[in-house]
């Protein structure tokens, strides 16, 4: 009986034993630096919040391995961070459900329980909002990847930055590409917007009717609808009626899956149809109802780029974790959290103060990023005034760029077609 | 008047899924005064069944929908004997949080397996739309309406109708005195818990032929569910049935003539408002 004990004690021993050297081999015999992430893991955006947990750690292979092979981006040629010994990152995931009320109170949990030196988060802008006050409180530098609610960064906060485009940049490249697709000869004067009602479609939906009202469109619907909804046949009726040009839909994951369901039901095609990223752009969404959105307008600040390239090995490395491409919003918190790294690496210390002083004093060019930002500047609230979008195509199964004319791969295809082919 | 007729005949063939999938429920309540708070789980259980089927065996909405109901009608059965037999001897409190930490464990197992993401039954499984008129009814729906509406009422005749529904309906009543005509109360209570799971199976594998499927949908299904049978009176599958139609019809025109953001505050006020005037529910019997 002892025997077995200790060679069940040695069995359990043993894994330990032989990762020893390998963990003290060279640079790790420092402590890795933790950064806690907080994501929607579960819920209506569990998708989504997956999607960029699985970006954000390939973003720290990226850091924590040697990457010569992608020399532009900081961090990547060699291992962990070289200012702070070759440290490694660890994250730390916390799962907010999507509920402001949890985000902050995981918040509380990584900086209290876990001492992360510093947080990411959240993809709903409302629970971003809520959980970015407990790290402005305790003087925890806080990265925003993706939410892109104006408001999270027009509070005066100290701790908050936000490498992301905002409302007001979405807004102003659909104005630009609109006024584009005028003289291409396709007249586009009325607009709707349909946004679901929490911070991100809120403000989201209000800046784009803001914008489109001052340049001359006419919005002939704004439609606020809860994305935990069931049916949608209301909201498509409305639209059917007010029949615009084009509808703007500022929507999470399983309603725009509805939407595109419902206007097949209810034969409503418009000319035009953009979705302002988020639920458009969730992988689920082209997997479910790809072929019958069809034409569909998103935005995007990623593309995979040229075998070879830096992006195209991220892509890689994220398809290898995967099973499929990197997609906008995971890549934008992937960009989030490199910068978030690099800054902590040039901070050469884990001091919230030092971190938060590197995030302020950022300067990186576009050839150092891997999205399609002009670079990375934050001003005095923390938003990045460099950050930009391009516009994308459901085209088959992939979204292609085709606007910018400098970024563009594709040419527009007009009207939208929904399910006809 | 083409668009109030379009959004009564959406608001028709929601309700009537709703209340296939409340009637289960309530079928439970009246059996032995259990809330089965994993029922909208159950559900999303019928949808993924439905989703495999297709996905593996190319089966036919009738096909995955049989399955469905074999499949959860086995889960049910097997549920009351491991779990809710045994509770039932425990507090009411522990009957109520079996059934909580149930639905969990079936939520979660479906995160295992299936992760977070959204899928969809293809198109070509059951699709298109009929023209009434000015009226769009896309044909997945009239099916998942039509069969709900069959199916409830066929429920509701078991119950009322047949020797078998009689002895289920024995056992609600008094169990010792069911016991003392020949009765075995613990079959007929296993019946009714596979029967009520097999109409939440049937019923996720109908809404999956034009709904999304992730392991959270269970969640919105449920708390219709719990207002339909509060509405409808615990233990009723009719009134379950005139409740989900109406709720249904409330929903649809409340969205679309006030606005997609307060039909639910329509709803619940309409709720609260009918408890207020009858606490058993619109055909429940008076406790």
């Amino acid at each position: 009986m002892r025997r077995v004990l200790v060679f069940l004690a040695v069995l359990v021993m043993a894994p330990g034993m032989m990762l020893g050297p390998a963990a003290r081999d060279g640079v790790s015999a420092q402590a890795p630096v933790k950064v806690g992430v907080l994501l929607p893991l579960s819920g209506n955006a569990g998708a989504a919040g997956q999607a960029s947990k699985a970006a954000i750690e390939v973003g720290a292979q990226v850091v924590n391995e040697a990457h010569p092979e992608m020399p532009a981006l900081p961090l990547a040629a060699g291992a962990g961070l070289p200012r702070l010994g070759g440290a490694r990152i660890q994250l730390v995931f916390a799962d907010h459900q999507g509920n402001p009320s949890i985000g902050q109170s995981e918040a509380l949990r990584l900086i209290t329980q876990e001492h992360v030196v510093a947080l990411q988060g959240a993809y709903q802008s409302s629970v971003t909002f809520a959980a970015t006050t407990v790290a402005e409180r305790n003087e925890i530098p806080w990265m925003v990847g993706d939410s892109s609610s104006p408001k999270i960064t027009g509070r005066g906060f100290k701790w908050v930055f936000r490498t992301t485009p905002i409302g007001p940049d979405f807004a102003a490249a659909y104005a630009g590409f609109l006024a584009d697709v005028n003289k291409m000869g396709h007249p586009v004067k009325t607009v709707a917007i349909v946004n679901e009602n929490t911070e991100y479609g809120t403000s989201v939906g209000g800046g784009i009717h803001e914008r489109m009202t001052k340049d001359g469109y006419q919005v002939v619907a704004q439609i606020p609808y809860n994305a935990n909804g069931t049916d949608v046949s209301a909201e498509v009726l409305q639209l059917k009626e007010k029949n615009p040009d084009v509808v703007i839909f500022v929507s999470y994951t399983s309603d725009s899956i509805l939407y595109m369901k419902t206007f097949k039901t209810l034969s409503y095609q418009p000319k035009m149809v953009i979705g302002d990223d988020s639920g458009f752009s969730d992988p689920s969404f082209v997997q479910s109802v790809g072929t019958i959105a069809q034409g569909a307008i998103n935005r995007s600040a990623w593309s995979i780029g040229r075998p070879g390239s830096a992006t195209y090995r991220i892509n890689e490395m994220y398809k290898a974790k995967t099973g499929r491409d990197l997609d906008d919003t995971s890549g934008r918190n992937m960009q989030g959290f490199l910068v978030l790294a690099d800054a902590v690496n040039r901070a050469g210390s884990t001091a919230p103060e030092a971190i938060r002083k590197a995030l302020a004093e950022t300067n990186l060019a576009p050839r150092q990023l891997m999205m399609g930002y002009k670079g990375v500047r934050f001003d005095a609230t923390g938003q990045n005034i460099l950050a930009s979008t391009y516009i994308t195509q459901l085209v088959g199964r992939d979204y292609v760029t085709i606007w910018p004319a400098s970024a563009a791969q594709h040419a527009l295809d007009w009207p939208f077609k929904g399910s006809q082919q | 008047m083409a668009t109030a007729a379009q959004v009564l005949a959406g608001g028709l063939l929601v309700g009537a899924v709703y209340a296939l999938f409340s009637s289960g429920l309530t079928l439970i309540w009246g059996m032995m005064n259990v809330i089965n708070f994993a029922h909208g789980d159950f559900v999303m259980a019928g949808m993924y069944i439905a989703f495999l089927a297709v996905a593996w065996l190319h089966a036919g909405p009738l096909a995955f929908s049989l399955l469905a109901a074999a499949l959860l009608f086995g889960f049910g059965t097997a549920v009351y004997y491991g779990l809710i037999r045994r509770v039932m001897r425990g507090p009411t409190l522990a009957q109520l949080l079996s059934t909580f930490g149930l639905a969990l464990l079936v939520r979660y197992t479906a995160f295992w397996i299936f992760s977070a993401n959204f899928v969809t039954l293809p198109g070509s499984v059951l699709g298109g739309t009929v023209k009434l008129g000015p009226i769009f009814i896309g044909i997945p729906q009239l099916v998942a309406g039509v069969a709900a509406l069959a199916l409830t009422l066929g429920l509701h005749a078991l119950l009322t109708r047949t020797a078998l529904g009689s002895q289920i309906l024995a056992v609600a009543e008094d169990r010792q005195a069911a016991m003392l005509m020949g009765i075995n109360p613990d079959r007929m209570q296993a019946l009714a818990w596979g029967m009520a799971s097999a109409a939440a199976g049937i019923a996720g594998a109908l809404i999956a032929t034009f709904y999304y499927i992730s392991p959270t949908v269970g969640e919105s299904l449920a708390l219709i569910a719990f207002v339909v049978v509060a509405f409808g009176g615990f233990g009723s599958v009719p009134g379950a049935m005139v409740a989900g139609l109406l709720i249904g019809l409330i929903e649809a025109t409340s969205a679309f003539y006030i606005g997609p953001v307060y039909q639910d505050v329509v709803v619940y006020a309409l709720f609260v408002g009918v408890l207020w005037v009858r606490p058993q529910g619109l055909m429940g019997q008076r406790a």
